[in-house]
């Protein structure tokens, strides 16, 4: 049965109380042991920061009231550790503002007391971007979770930052639309933590980037000042547009706390095929194909390989595998989504049909409801939370102690997989390499399971995967964002002017510094 | 020896129901439709039976409009060999007009063995299979959780999931079998099974073709929403809850205050 950890945890030394921590169960006994990466994270806390005293405390006290202010220690914890329970900071303060002018009274005393602060959304980030590294204050959005308002003409959603994923699809549902993104994580995050990182997901390949879906924001700068961009027009090119600044900044240049979006008409009928490929040139073609015969349709188009498939068949209770009588090197699932039922289902058919005559695919499965559907997508969403579970050695039924390296890249598509092709000699029979993602968008998560965390083994991953990334100019964050995790990386994707410039705006729009300090870009750059 | 397997068209297991507002029924146009969860039960039970050598065809049937053929594509996309779809036109027909119809079938076609899921999840009726078996004069065995045929003897073993527990009976074939959610995992419908399935037939029939006529003993009257589930009262203190106790919960069965 699920234990959650003990608080004792050793400090990997006086000075970084940025702990990454490993956890793993035993088997039968349901002990835990705890070993540490010695990866640590080398930053001091910068001294120019202030420390919480007992004044700002009763500031925030008398403007928030005593329910927001959060200093107990259960409540705390869980904001400090990230989803993965890969980073934990030591943050005391834990603030819930209930709108924009409290957030922007925030920020003003934070900006004059010089004390950091973290936003934080649904903290369900993968780069270790929402928690605090040290003592930062966390300001959550929780509280803002109120829908303004939707243009049920042209299906413009207003809200407020807070708003959880998974409720604005049910709201919006009602209304016969759809938000134009979706990730496994929808129960719990947030709309606003999804802007702010630019939050890909799985019908990016349909709807696209939020770039593009969001219509305006409403953003409160480091010092308090509410830059309302919130506007709803499809067209507007007046000036600058500011609000690309915000989408995808994770939070280093202002909090984001109203969205506007355009959300897509909910279409009807929606098809789902989960297909056996030989090899990866297979699925490239197969991606090919279907981009011109099934055109605009196309909703999603995943991959993943053998590996990857047996984890989750192995882990997942209740998991079946659609092929049981064979045993294929890559899997495909395509998702179509359109008005008409019948001819969508035709079309997807004689696609598939047409395929498999060709020898793109050597076997697949059409969902013929939506049960199935959602077995098929479960096989997709919870790899990634199967191998996190391994990873962070929990699991209601058995448990491979295990500690995963993850990384995503975005590449081009006839080179997608030869990095995870190249890792496997490398690493041998200490690790386990796996590959999937989103094949559509050229994203691959690339997943590196080992026994434990050891720096030998690091060493032959690092640099080697970013140096290989950027031979082939790709990204190393695909969708996940820089955060803590890689947030000395971005040479490796962006040339030092660039990141020159990137550094020159973060310090007009944050002069202290305050905003989800150490994280995004690297500190040298900032100094 | 062939097995018939009557499947129907239902709105779709995960789908939120909605009630129309003039309260005459559920709204089912714009929803999604799929094979009722117990008839796919039904069908792969007959596929595996095939496959182990004790029947040698299964064809699958449905009553109900021209959008029914659908669920027909399904099952002989699962691996039925041919299907039979008796047009009755768009009213829902209700289970004894489905059991007469299939009885009539069941003259034609001559199967060993006649399995259906034990109840749609439209109308939980948990009728038709109990009346054709009726009608039939056939043994019946209703909720199987497993069924084991014998070819030589011609016997069906069956054991039913019952409120006190497992029941096993010995049915002569040919007999009626109704499923129950735990006798097995419906396949999926893979490529090779929808190409296949591209040449099998579709026979369209109707019910005066059959010699039944279809009347309605049942009139619906209404349908209304469930009452919606009231919120939850923070009580505030101990002696709030027991003046709530002693004056607003009506029987004291539920708390066991003895």
């Amino acid at each position: 049965m699920f234990k959650p950890p003990s608080k004792l945890y050793r400090k990997l030394n006086s000075q970084t109380s940025c702990d990454i921590m490993q956890v793993h169960y035993s088997r039968t006994y349901g002990i835990h042991q705890r070993s540490f990466t010695s990866a640590a994270i080398n930053i001091q806390r910068s001294p120019s920061f202030s420390k919480l005293n007992s004044d700002d405390i009763g500031y925030f006290k008398s403007m928030l009231g005593d329910k927001n202010v959060v200093q107990d220690e259960d409540r705390l914890s869980a904001a400090n550790v990230d989803w993965m329970r890969k980073y934990k900071g030591s943050s005391q303060l834990l603030l819930l503002p209930r709108n924009t002018e409290e957030v922007s009274k925030i920020l003003h005393h934070c900006n004059s007391r010089h004390l950091a602060i973290v936003p934080q959304g649904g903290n369900t980030g993968l780069v270790g971007g929402s928690v605090p590294v040290y003592d930062e204050v966390i300001i959550s959005l929780a509280s803002m979770d109120q829908i303004i308002s939707l243009d049920k003409v042209n299906g413009i959603l207003i809200c407020e930052a807070g708003c959880i994923l998974e409720n604005l699809n049910s709201f919006l549902a009602n209304e016969g639309f759809i938000m134009p993104l979706d990730l496994g994580a929808k129960g719990s995050c947030q709309i606003g933590g999804n802007v702010s990182t630019n939050a890909g997901g799985l019908h990016f390949i349909r709807y696209g980037s939020l770039h593009g879906n969001i219509l305006g924001l409403e953003v409160v700068l480091a010092d308090g000042t509410v830059l309302d961009m919130l506007g709803t027009l499809r067209k507007d090119n007046t000036g600058y547009d500011l609000k690309h600044l915000f989408i995808g900044s994770e939070g280093s240049l202002g909090i984001v706390t109203k969205v506007s979006i355009l959300t897509p008409p909910k279409l009807l009928s929606t098809n789902l095929a989960l297909l056996a490929c030989k090899d990866f040139l297979s699925c490239q073609k197969l991606l090919l194909e279907a981009k011109r015969e099934l055109g605009e349709a196309i909703s999603a188009f995943e991959f993943m390989d053998s590996d990857a498939m047996d984890m989750v068949l192995a882990h997942m209770d209740g998991a079946r595998n659609p092929f049981p009588s064979s045993s294929y090197n890559f899997y495909v699932l395509i998702e179509t989504t359109g008005s008409d039922e019948s001819y969508d289902k035709a079309k997807l058919e004689a696609f598939l049909l047409r395929s498999m005559e060709g020898g793109l695919i050597s076997d697949g499965a059409i969902a013929q409801d939506i049960n199935q559907a959602s077995s098929f997508w479960q096989i997709r969403e919870k790899l990634m939370f199967r191998k996190a579970m391994c990873w962070q050695g929990m699991s209601e039924a058995t448990v491979k102690a295990g500690a995963v390296y993850k990384y995503d890249l975005s590449l081009p598509v006839e080179k997608l997989y030869d990095i995870v092709e190249e890792m496997r000699p490398r690493l041998g029979e200490k690790a386990k390499v796996v590959g999937y993602g989103h094949l559509g968008d050229g994203n691959l998560h690339l997943n590196i399971i080992t026994k434990q965390y050891d720096n030998n083994i690091l060493a032959q991953i690092e640099p080697f995967v970013y140096e290989w990334t950027s031979t082939h100019r790709g990204s190393i964050s695909a969708e996940h964002g820089l955060g803590l995790m890689k947030a000395d990386k971005i040479h490796y994707s962006k040339s030092p002017e660039t990141v020159q410039l990137m550094a020159s705006i973060k310090k007009l729009l944050d002069p202290s510094g305050i905003l989800n300090p150490y994280k995004v870009l690297p500190q040298s750059m900032l100094q | 020896m062939k097995i018939l397997v009557a499947v129907k068209r239902v709105i779709d297991y995960a789908v939120k129901v909605r009630v129309k507002p003039n309260k005459s029924g559920v709204e089912t146009s714009n929803v999604k439709m799929s094979m009722n969860p117990f008839c796919e039960i039904a069908l792969e039970e007959a596929l595996r039976i095939r496959e182990s050598g004790a029947a040698k065809e299964v064809v699958a049937v449905t009553v109900g409009p021209a959008q029914c053929a659908d669920t027909l594509r399904t099952a002989l996309a699962m691996g039925a060999d041919r299907a039979v779809h008796v047009d009755a036109g768009a009213a829902p027909v209700l289970p004894l007009s489905v059991a007469k119809i299939l009885r009539a079938l069941v003259q034609v076609e001559q199967p060993g063995l006649l399995i259906l899921g034990k109840q749609a999840i439209d109308d939980d009726c948990n009728q038709t299979g109990q009346m054709v078996a009726g009608l039939l004069k056939w043994p019946q065995g209703t909720f199987a959780s497993k069924v084991v045929l014998d070819k030589e003897k011609q016997v069906a073993t069956v054991e039913r999931e019952v409120d006190g527990g497992l029941e096993t009976l010995c049915l002569d074939l040919p007999a009626v079998i109704t499923t129950d959610l735990r006798l097995n995992q419906p396949r999926y419908a893979t490529l090779p099974n929808i190409m296949k399935a591209k040449s099998k037939v579709i026979k369209k029939v109707t019910p005066e073709e059959l010699n039944v006529e279809i009347k309605s003993d049942l009139e619906v009257v209404q349908v209304t929403e469930p009452p919606k589930r009231k919120a939850g009262v923070i009580i505030s203190s101990v002696d709030e809850l027991i003046d709530k106790l002693k004056n607003e919960v009506v029987s004291c069965n539920i708390l066991n205050c003895k």
